[in-house]
């Protein structure tokens, strides 16, 4: 009888245990490049993916939440496309995610459309990357859409008339110089004179002293984060080259926090197109940095954190939006038209182009307090990629 | 542990006996058909381990066999992906095979260009110029990123089913049964080189390249002619990885991939064929399981691993299995 | 125009100063040991890192910091030579790059563990910031101080070699090993010296490089290829060829991405190129 009782016993715990790991997870893939010299992409990636789960939990309609990291080593499309293909073969995953860079999201986006999963683009910002699959979602930024309108800003309100670029030869260099100097010269300005620079480049004198010869009453510039904005800014800096003799125009990158502390005083006035900034005072935003800070030990997040903390959130809001179904498709009509307030800001999906419309942000450097800040000085809300499905 | 052995004086003879197949040989090929029936979601990667292999054979070919240390050979590789991208993409002829071999001869063609210029240096000078020219093929694709798609790679490359059958699937069936029928006939091709007069000719040049004109050997041509076919089988696996994966970048062209090649050929062990390609599958599984396991920071692990390997196994992990069997060294 | 001119060639040189205070270790160590050190580059990140610690956590002067970033170097150098390269000296020159290569994995895996993937920020003294006028035109201060900095190495390393009997046992060793043994020098005591020096000055360059070029774990692969091309255009075991080399690329490199950029990127590999196939031993090579 005891005996009966407790094989009843063992034989119903069994059977509650077993239906615990029955449980249903959501595999998500995150491949980004996390080591080679884009590892600082895919660790601030997966640092935002990471503090969107621990504070809204690890599950979603009734589901686990599972993250398989892969990494890309770096801008190298047949890599990505074989991890996602593993992913989706081997690992099983349900979504496919990350993405730092261009050239992974466009060597994944076949897998996506072959395996008819989810794609949530964390962070590459060409154009046309949306454009190459119909189930690649974006939520972080793209190039065309910061710096078209901030052309048509800078002569309006920035009161450039004439401007010379110096972008990084590479495809978000190019792209960065074609819509400012669209939106620039539409609006009235003049480009006079245009330089490219090596992806890899230690030493700007050369440059700066081509810009200091034309002696323009702007300048542009695009290049890659990480030791080139503070290096470009110190030799500015060498030759006279600063606000307000000069305007200083750029995208986001170019005044990160590690680029100001270097640069010191010199980058005083220098005013930046971006869609998130780090000193915007407001609620969401602000326990979101300092969340960011206390879990990886003071570092601040950027875009790559920010454009992968919303990823989450647009994943988190699809699945239950469609009751936990996991279908590519399902998820895809899910989140078109989704919109949330972000630590960005507001910003929401474009039911046409799958990709993200937010509000551009014009900042200006300036000292608060006894530290350097993007103050924002201007915003433009609502801002579409001007690109897609306009004739190129 | 010296074994007298009947010294064999006829040089025939002793071509013919290396080409026997040996038993290891046959159960090694045999081996590579397992990926299909155990290891079916491992074909992707199967696939570019052989794409790899093909590589680093044709580098054994210069740097183990002829003794050209070369630093940029991904200049073929990539100048062989190109060609066969371009074709696709810009001119629209989409059949695999014919894309295969117009890879092999541009880049063929370049390196015999080139080859002019290595065999008239040696030693450092003849890496770091390897070296140069592998940077310099690169910044000219970049600097024609309007024809080549820069970083953001070649869009609308779309290959054709082989045979107009074989289509090429999300698992990799087909990727890795082209691959791996290619990388056997670039083997075979191989082993015929360097097991005849021609080979043995090269590994006289790369012992003591003072005394080859001595004994009436014109190792200037000799060497054009090796750097020439390494050229067109490094386009070739260049070719077979645009169209595996149907998209091809700068990356291709990179010194991370010339680099990495080397590195698998020494860890292999050189001059041997198998060395290439062992090193090619030992490499690039250990960084797959590596980077699976601990994304972040694998490389670490690499690097002990080639640390480890220089210090017991100088003649590479095949030299170390060799004298593990106790066959004697070439 | 001349001015334009002036400046692009001193800040050229200043750059190609800071190659060669990389670089002059592994042509040294080279030409006299022949030993493929590859992990050279790793010996300047770690001098960067060295100097970012004392800077940072130690709160000492920049000052302090690059004598700090030298030692460092040189004592880890010391280290890895006496337990791990001399075993390889015998061992060809594929094993060695294999597993110099092998090193600088596991130093870039471990500054990214340790320190993080991001960049790493120092703050230059105020003597150091900003630039100086001379003649109407404008010179960067720590341009000037790199230059200063560079010609005080060369300066010592001459002194070092032509007046000291270290410098006299070394050159004899360079010149010719086995006779040098042969009349009795302690062939090993002096790789090991070398070997710590070479390295030293690379921590140097390292620390001194930060402000210039940033400091991250991918620094040793990075400017691995720099410090190949100075070494070979200059030739192996020459001071003055590794200090013309390095002022060659530095100043070809910046001239030629001012008077025509689009070939910027190009030039440096064209100059390489060209001088080693008219000059397959380098500028001043010994062999």
């Amino acid at each position: 009888m005891f005996a009966r009782m407790t094989l009843a016993a063992l034989g119903l715990g069994l059977a509650m245990s077993t239906s615990v790991l029955a449980q249903e997870t959501v595999k998500i893939g995150v491949i980004a490049p996390f080591s080679g010299p884009f590892a600082d992409a895919g660790a601030q990636l997966i640092a935002g993916v990471n503090l969107y789960i621990a504070k809204n939990g690890g599950e979603v309609a009734g589901k686990r939440i599972e993250i398989i990291q892969k990494d890309s080593g770096g801008a190298a499309p047949d890599v990505a496309k074989r991890l996602a293909q593993e992913l989706v073969v081997r690992d099983q995953v349900d979504i496919l995610a990350g993405f730092a860079l261009t050239p992974e999201a466009l060597g994944a986006a076949d897998v996506a459309t072959e395996a008819k999963k989810l794609m949530v683009v964390m962070n590459a910002a060409t154009s046309i990357v949306t454009e190459k699959s119909p189930y690649i979602v974006r939520t972080s930024v793209t190039i065309p859409q910061v710096n078209y309108v901030f052309g048509k800003w800078a002569f309006e309100k920035g009161g450039a008339k004439a401007a010379y670029t110096l972008v990084a030869d590479y495809g978000p260099g190019l792209d960065a110089e074609k819509s400012f100097a669209k939106g620039f010269t539409e609006a009235g300005g003049q480009i006079v004179g245009a330089d490219k620079t090596p992806v890899q480049n230690p030493d700007f004198s050369a440059f700066v002293q081509r810009v200091k010869d034309a002696n323009p009453e702007s300048v542009y510039i695009f290049i890659p984060g990480g030791a080139q904005p503070a290096a470009i800014g110190k030799a500015l800096a060498e030759r006279g080259l600063t606000p307000p003799a000069t305007k200083l125009f750029g995208q986001g990158e170019l005044t990160h926090p590690e680029a100001l502390e270097s640069m010191g005083d010199t980058a005083n006035g220098i005013i930046t197109t971006f869609h998130y900034t780090l000193e915007r005072d407001d609620p969401i935003n602000n326990e979101f940095v300092k969340a960011y800070q206390d879990a990886n030990g003071g570092r601040s997040p950027d875009l790559f954190s920010v454009g992968a903390y919303d990823g989450m959130h647009l994943i988190y809001e699809t699945l239950k939006k469609a009751n936990g179904d996991t279908t590519g498709d399902g998820l895809v009509e899910a989140a078109k038209g989704m919109a949330w307030d972000s630590p960005r800001g507001p910003m929401s999906i474009d039911p046409e182009t799958r990709d993200v419309v937010q509000t551009v942000y014009i900042r200006e450097v300036k000292k608060v307090g006894d530290k350097l800040q993007n103050v924002i000085i201007d915003q433009i809300p609502d801002v579409k990629d001007p690109n897609h499905g306009a004739a190129k | 542990m010296a074994e007298i052995t009947q010294t064999i004086v006829d040089a025939r003879g002793w071509l013919k006996l290396q080409t026997r197949w040996s038993p290891y040989e046959i159960a090694f090929w045999v081996a590579t058909l397992l990926p299909f029936f155990f290891l079916p979601t491992y074909l992707s990667l199967a696939s570019q381990i052989a794409i790899t292999a093909l590589f680093a054979i044709s580098v054994d070919l210069v740097l183990g066999y002829a003794g050209i240390v070369t630093l940029g050979h991904a200049m073929f590789f990539g100048l062989g992906a190109y060609a066969s991208g371009l074709i696709s993409a810009k001119l629209g002829w989409n059949e695999p095979i014919s894309g295969l071999i117009f890879g092999g001869l541009v880049a063929g063609a370049v390196g015999f260009i080139v080859s002019f210029m290595i065999v008239r240096v040696q030693h450092l000078a003849l890496l770091m110029i390897t070296l140069g020219l592998g940077f310099l093929t690169y910044e000219l694709a970049n600097a024609l990123s309007s024809i080549t798609g820069g970083t953001d790679g070649l869009q609308g490359v779309d290959i054709s089913p082989i045979f107009g059958t074989f289509n090429f699937d999300l698992w990799g069936y087909t990727a890795y049964a082209y691959s791996l029928i290619v990388l056997f006939i670039g083997f075979l091709i191989s082993r015929r080189i360097v097991n005849s007069s021609f080979g043995l000719a090269l590994r006289g040049v790369r012992e003591n390249v003072k005394r080859m004109p001595a004994i009436g050997s014109d190792y200037r041509f000799h060497l054009q002619k090796i750097y020439t076919i390494s050229a067109v089988m490094a386009g070739v696996a260049g070719a077979l990885l645009t169209q595996t994966t149907e998209t091809v970048s700068l990356d291709t062209l990179s010194f991370n991939r010339s680099a990495d090649v080397v590195v698998m050929l020494i860890l292999g062990g050189t001059g041997r064929l198998y060395g290439a390609i062992l090193g090619a599958i030992i490499f690039m599984i250990a960084r797959d399981q590596l980077s699976g396991l601990n994304p972040q920071y694998w490389y670490f692990w690499i690097g002990i691993l080639l640390m480890v390997v220089v210090l017991t196994m100088p003649k590479g992990i095949l030299g170390g299995l060799s004298r593990l069997i106790g066959r004697r060294d070439e | 125009m001349i001015s334009q001119f002036a400046i692009v060639l001193f800040d050229g040189f200043a750059f190609g100063m800071l190659l060669f205070v990389l670089s002059v270790g592994l042509s040294v160590t080279l030409g006299l040991m022949n030993f493929i050190n590859l992990a050279h580059g790793a010996f300047g990140m770690l001098g960067g890192y060295i100097a970012v610690v004392v800077m940072r956590r130690l709160g000492l002067p920049f000052l302090v910091a690059l004598p700090a970033a030298f030692l460092g170097a040189a004592l880890v150098s010391i280290v890895f030579e006496r337990t791990l390269f001399r075993r390889l000296y015998k061992a060809g020159e594929l094993n060695q790059v294999l597993f110099t290569i092998g090193l600088v994995f596991v130093a870039a895996a471990s500054a990214a563990y340790v320190f993080g993937t991001g960049l790493q920020v120092i703050q230059m003294p105020s003597f150091l910031r900003g630039s100086v006028e001379i003649g109407g035109m404008r010179f960067g201060t720590y341009r000037i101080f790199l230059i200063v900095v560079a010609l005080i190495v060369t300066a010592l390393l001459y002194f070092g070699l032509e007046r000291t009997r270290l410098g006299a046992q070394i050159r004899a060793s360079v010149d010719n090993q086995r006779v040098a043994q042969g009349l009795g020098l302690d062939v090993e005591r002096i790789f090991a010296i070398t070997f710590a020096l070479g390295s030293g000055l690379a921590g140097l360059g390292g620390a001194l490089a930060i402000e210039i070029v940033g400091l991250d774990p991918s620094f040793g692969f990075h400017y691995l290829v720099y410090v190949l091309i100075v070494v070979a255009v200059g030739g192996l075991g020459s001071i003055t060829g590794s200090f013309v080399g390095a002022a060659l690329l530095g100043i070809s490199d910046v001239a030629g991405k001012y008077f025509v950029p689009e070939i910027g990127s190009f030039l440096i590999y064209l100059v390489l190129i060209a001088i080693l196939f008219v000059r397959p031993h380098g500028l001043f090579g010994k062999r």
